[in-house]
């Protein structure tokens, strides 16, 4: 995986609560056996009209978006599912920060797996940056803050290994992998 | 003395290899791993790339469910899998099981079934166990006690490679249940009703233990529902203290413990309940007896009220306008008597035999409304082969419903078994996202016996009034 420090990006956002895994990779194209190509259908049944061109109303679809590396979406984002297929997908389209006022559980922890922060911030930061579509931010893991365009720096919470591991650019099955004896020994223990 | 600990605690403790530090989550053992058909491969994958077997073949279980078709003729021969990409990840499952030496229940297996019905079934989910799935349902195996929590893929990389997770320790939710619930209103009423007051994210970061003499009232399928849906909540995890009730449940199946092993699994088992004085760091508490059969309304679970009630006239949610322009209601608007077109009575949450009983009762000498399609998923191919010895499918035929073999079928639609654009599917599965049975689908979630009355009257019908 590809070490990261800094994500330095206009945002794109997309002001809706509870945006469920459904709506970022809806199930029927979850029947892949491979991680990549999945940017494609990322919110799918939003950014595609019936006929399957671009809804032109739709928030990514826009110029403005290209490029676009930071999602700024509302309250309990990527609740439902377990499919990493979600993460996937916004890292195939290009979004390498999530940022919004919480997330589900497994999805959190599926994005920091995947070179994907989520970055958790309080309910007035995410007013204003809702307010200011395309704001240019900094997403900074060496200071852990959100740097905002008027000079702002909003500090968020994550893990202390999942932010090493991201630095890194390391996977966490090599830490695993380095306890074989330990889980020998409870093995036995267990046995 | 020693501190009192919750169930979470004591099954969490026994499973640390490597406890939690400030800068490193803990390594937490994992006894059964249970794997599917859509979750898996790029798993396998990194197993390969990187040359690694599986640790631990006796504790992972692989069955396929989502992807796979319900009709019989698909199932058992005679015509291949129509969906391309769905048929390729059930060989793919083939494969990688055969090649790294797991154990496959494939579709032609009488153990298949849906992952979260068969490891109860089988007797392999049991109190005091951890278990994962690359599924967010794997929370369903709770209601025996177990610390069991859905997992994405790359950690089922790591539980295939290493039979362990890295997790940081989740807080703890009591959930209270007083009282008793009234005839006619069930389990999956109970739960909605939980989601709806503590809200979609209300269980965020926390493993929920539900308690109380309502809960303890309920038999091992109902629990199930309950601890099914508290990925609703938000809550990776909902538990439920053992008791006689499991140990009834759990007893003689074939991968549970026998003989002596059985008496000191149970007396093991009984040690795990939550020591009095033990402190949650929230509780909530509800009484059963005021909830009333529930049905969802809108867009996420926690969109919810009941049967014989109206949409909210107005809302916090800053989704309500939304939700209501998706379903096509209006504010304020009443629920019972508003028609659907297709019922879908299946899914992990609702497709075991209790409830194939409790609609085919309802159903018994009635039909289908004029109109309404109706497809009944059993859980498993068990439930579905119980299920015809008692001659619960000719009830359904003869509605006018269709039966089919077992998998998640129409809860999420991957095989095809999908709701119509703008139609109104009244579900007894666990989840009414916009398109999630189908682009633009509108699911209504409700509990067997609802889904079932709606049917005899094509509107959606509090199941009292046809009991």
């Amino acid at each position: 995986m590809e070490a990261l420090t800094r994500i330095d990006s206009a945002t794109v956002v997309l002001p809706r609560a509870d945006i469920d895994t459904d709506q970022i990779i809806p199930a029927r194209f979850l029947r892949t056996t491979v991680k990549e190509g999945l940017g494609r259908e990322l919110f799918a049944d939003w950014r595609y009209l019936a006929d399957g061109s671009p809804n032109p109303d739709f928030v990514l679809n826009q110029p403005a978006a290209a490029g676009c590396q930071v999602l700024v979406a509302g309250d309990n984002f990527g609740c439902g599912s377990s499919r990493e297929h979600a993460p996937w997908a916004l890292t195939d389209f290009g979004i390498r920060a999530v940022i919004s006022t919480g997330f589900a559980d497994i999805f959190r922890s599926n994005a920091l797996k995947n070179g994907l922060v989520p970055v958790v911030v309080d309910a007035g930061t995410l007013q204003w940056l809702i307010a200011h579509p395309g704001a240019h931010v900094v997403v900074d893991l060496a200071s852990i803050t959100l740097q905002l365009p008027d000079g702002r720096e909003v500090p968020f919470p994550i893990e202390p290994f999942a932010r090493y591991c991201l630095m890194q650019g390391v996977d966490q099955l090599g830490y695993l992998l380095s306890k074989g004896e330990d889980i020998a020994a409870y093995e036995k223990r267990h046995a | 003395m020693v501190a009192p600990k919750t169930l979470f605690q004591k099954v969490w403790e026994r499973h640390e290899v490597v406890p939690q530090t400030a800068d490193t989550p803990a390594v937490l053992y994992i006894d059964l791993h249970l794997i599917h058909e859509v979750t898996s491969p790029q798993a396998f994958s990194e197993l390969r790339t990187r040359g690694l077997p599986v640790r631990r073949t006796d504790r992972t279980l692989g069955t396929m469910d989502h992807s796979t078709p319900t009709r019989t003729e698909q199932v058992f021969g005679g015509k291949p899998i129509t969906i391309e990409s769905a048929a390729k990840q059930v060989r793919q499952l083939e494969v990688n099981c055969a090649e790294f030496g797991v154990e496959l229940l494939n579709l032609a297996s009488d153990k298949r079934g849906i992952v979260h019905v068969i490891g109860p079934e089988l007797g392999a989910t049991q109190p005091g166990k951890t278990i994962v799935c690359g599924d967010s349902h794997t929370s369903t195996h709770g209601a025996f006690g177990a610390l069991a929590f859905g997992i994405g893929t790359t950690e089922v990389g790591h539980v295939l490679a290493t039979q362990c997770l890295l997790q940081t320790k989740p807080k703890t939710l009591a959930i209270n249940v007083t009282g008793a619930l009234k005839p006619g209103v069930t389990a999956k009423d109970l739960v909605l009703a939980i989601i709806g007051r503590i809200g979609v994210g209300g269980g965020t970061g926390h493993v929920i233990e539900f308690r109380g003499p309502a809960i303890r009232a309920l038999n091992m399928d109902e629990r199930m529902t309950v601890c099914n849906m508290s990925i609703e909540a938000g809550a990776r995890a909902g538990m439920i203290a053992p008791d006689e009730v499991t140990f009834e449940y759990l007893k003689g199946r074939p991968r549970a413990p026998q003989g002596t092993a059985w008496d000191q699994a149970v007396a093991d088992w009984r040690a795990l309940a939550t020591d009095e004085g033990a402190v949650f760091d929230r509780e909530v508490t509800l009484d059963a007896s005021q909830v009333e059969p529930m049905i969802t309304w809108g867009t996420h679970p926690g969109m919810v009220a009941p049967v014989a009630g109206s949409v909210p006239a107005s809302s916090e949610d800053p989704v309500f306008a939304r939700a209501l322009a998706y379903m096509g209601f209006a504010a304020g608007q009443k629920l019972e008597g508003s028609p659907i077109n297709v019922v879908f009575i299946g899914s992990c949450t609702n497709s075991r035999l209790s409830d194939l009983r409790a609609a085919a009762g309802l159903l018994r000498g009635r039909r289908l409304a004029q109109g309404v399609q109706m497809l009944v998923v059993p859980g498993s191919q068990q439930v579905k082969k119980q299920a015809e010895a008692e001659g619960l499918d000719r009830v359904f035929i003869e509605a006018g419903a269709e039966w089919r073999e077992s998998g998640c079928s129409m809860c999420l639609g991957m095989n095809g078994d999908t709701v119509a654009k703008g139609q109104y599917s009244l579900s007894t599965s666990n989840r009414n996202f916009e398109g999630r049975q189908g682009p633009g689908a509108r699911t209504l979630l409700a509990s067997p016996l609802t889904a079932a009355a709606s049917a005899v009257r094509g509107t959606i019908t509090d199941p009292r009034k046809l009991i």
